[in-house]
């Protein structure tokens, strides 16, 4: 395989031809932010925090979705991508029902974390104030939508890691929701393993241990490092 | 189920053959997954609207998980999970329409509904009689302001018209 030579933010890093440049840039110790991205499961581009310019391309690119090239200029923070990002984070906010001091991850929550290192001191849009359901028909977990940022990580860790795809999106616009099976209540969904990798990607509170209180539910990552490595390298055995 | 249709020619869908045309549909498919839209469409234009069991049973010959069939079943506005009313009114709200006079269109039609609804109230639970929807754009700008009653489109249509293609169809006010 190829080694491609790119600069990203001045500095010069190596990738393989055919992976990301965030994960190039990860590599190198470069941090972009993100939402949707979670190493170990594939990348749908859909929260656009991981926008970054690229020299001689007028439109911004989704870092996790844009393959690394030779001689690519690249940079990750500039004045017109806070802003961007800023704006990505208040709509989520407004678009959702996230109140902080009710929730559960209060204090582990990627979604405040990003808030806070972007600078966000308020939110300059309309708060939507959706009606969203709870679904605490299950016997272990429970699926606060009001917190749900929609980044399908739960989806697609259910699907690529656990192989049930027991969860998915319905609808579409202000309408999108997260199902289980054919929409019944996720306590009642025969394909569920409740194995609770979900619970475990899930940037926010929207899901969660049965029993925890305020700020209580902190989520272990390093579970899916663990079960991509073991599977692609065969490496059971933590270092 | 005893004759073959004559020629290639679907046979008219009627209650007993539904099923089984269901069936050749999805089975002209090779039961391949990405053929799910295409299979919906087939389910919908059968038995008018989309039930649990028949996703379940999309889901089930396709292979796909149930919640994918859901997920695409829900997101495409030409599915639709409840039963049909019996007629149906669709309104063009793109530009073009919009400009010429589409919001009043949605008005006649809107007060037709509420009245079919309120002389059905203290009737027996059935389909609804009329239902109005709208569309972005139906792509005929030049018919502005255009509805699609029960798949027929009305040009140029103005609220007086299309109260009496109402009056027609027995949508009365």
């Amino acid at each position: 395989m190829s080694v491609k030579t790119l600069t990203i933010n001045g500095k010069t890093v190596t990738g393989l031809a055919g992976t990301s440049l965030f994960n190039t840039a990860w590599e190198a110790g470069i941090r972009i932010p993100r939402l949707c991205h979670i190493g170990g499961l594939s990348d749908i581009g859909a929260c656009r925090l991981c926008l970054v310019e690229i020299e001689g391309r007028p439109r911004l690119h989704p870092a996790c979705m844009t393959e690394v090239e030779e001689g690519m200029v690249v940079r990750t923070e500039s004045e017109r991508l806070h802003a961007h990002r800023k704006l990505i984070v208040e709509l989520l906010f407004a678009e959702g029902n996230h109140v902080c001091a009710v929730c559960v991850s209060n204090g582990h929550c990627e979604l405040q974390d990003l808030a806070t290192s972007l600078g966000i001191d308020h939110v300059r849009v309309a708060y939507q104030h959706p009606r969203r359901p709870v679904d605490a028909s299950h016997a272990r977990f429970t699926l606060d939508l009001n917190r749900c940022v929609f980044c399908r990580r739960c989806m697609r860790v259910c699907d690529e890691v656990e192989g049930a795809h027991t969860l998915d999106v319905a609808g579409r616009g202000a309408e999108l929701r997260l199902i289980a099976d054919l929409g019944q209540s996720w306590g009642t969904a025969e394909s569920c393993t409740s194995c609770g990798k979900c619970v475990q990607v899930c940037p926010t509170g929207a899901l969660f241990a049965k029993g925890s209180a305020v700020g209580e539910m902190t989520k272990n990552r390093a579970f899916l490092q663990y079960i991509v490595t073991a599977r692609e390298k065969h490496e059971w055995i933590r270092k | 189920m005893t004759q073959p249709p004559p020629s290639g020619r679907a046979p008219p869908a009627t209650k007993d053959n539904r099923q089984k045309l269901f069936e050749r549909a999805m089975s002209r498919q090779a039961y391949a997954g990405h053929a799910l839209i295409e299979v919906l469409h087939t389910a919908q234009e059968l038995f008018g609207h989309l039930t649990p069991e028949l996703l379940r049973e999309v889901a089930l010959k396709l292979k796909l998980p149930p919640s994918r069939v859901l997920g695409v079943a829900t997101f495409y506005n030409f599915f639709s999970l409840q039963p049909k009313a019996e007629h149906t009114a669709v309104v063009c709200l793109g530009t073009a329409c919009y400009v010429a006079g589409a919001p009043q269109l949605v008005q006649a039609l809107e007060r037709r509904r509420c009245a079919c609804a309120a002389a059905d109230a203290d009737k027996e639970a059935g389909p609804a009689r009329l239902s109005v929807q709208s569309a972005r754009c139906i792509g005929s700008c030049g018919l502005a302001p255009a509805v699609v009653l029960d798949g027929r489109i009305l040009p140029r249509v103005s609220a007086a018209q299309l109260e009496r293609e109402l009056d027609k169809i027995g949508i009365t006010a």
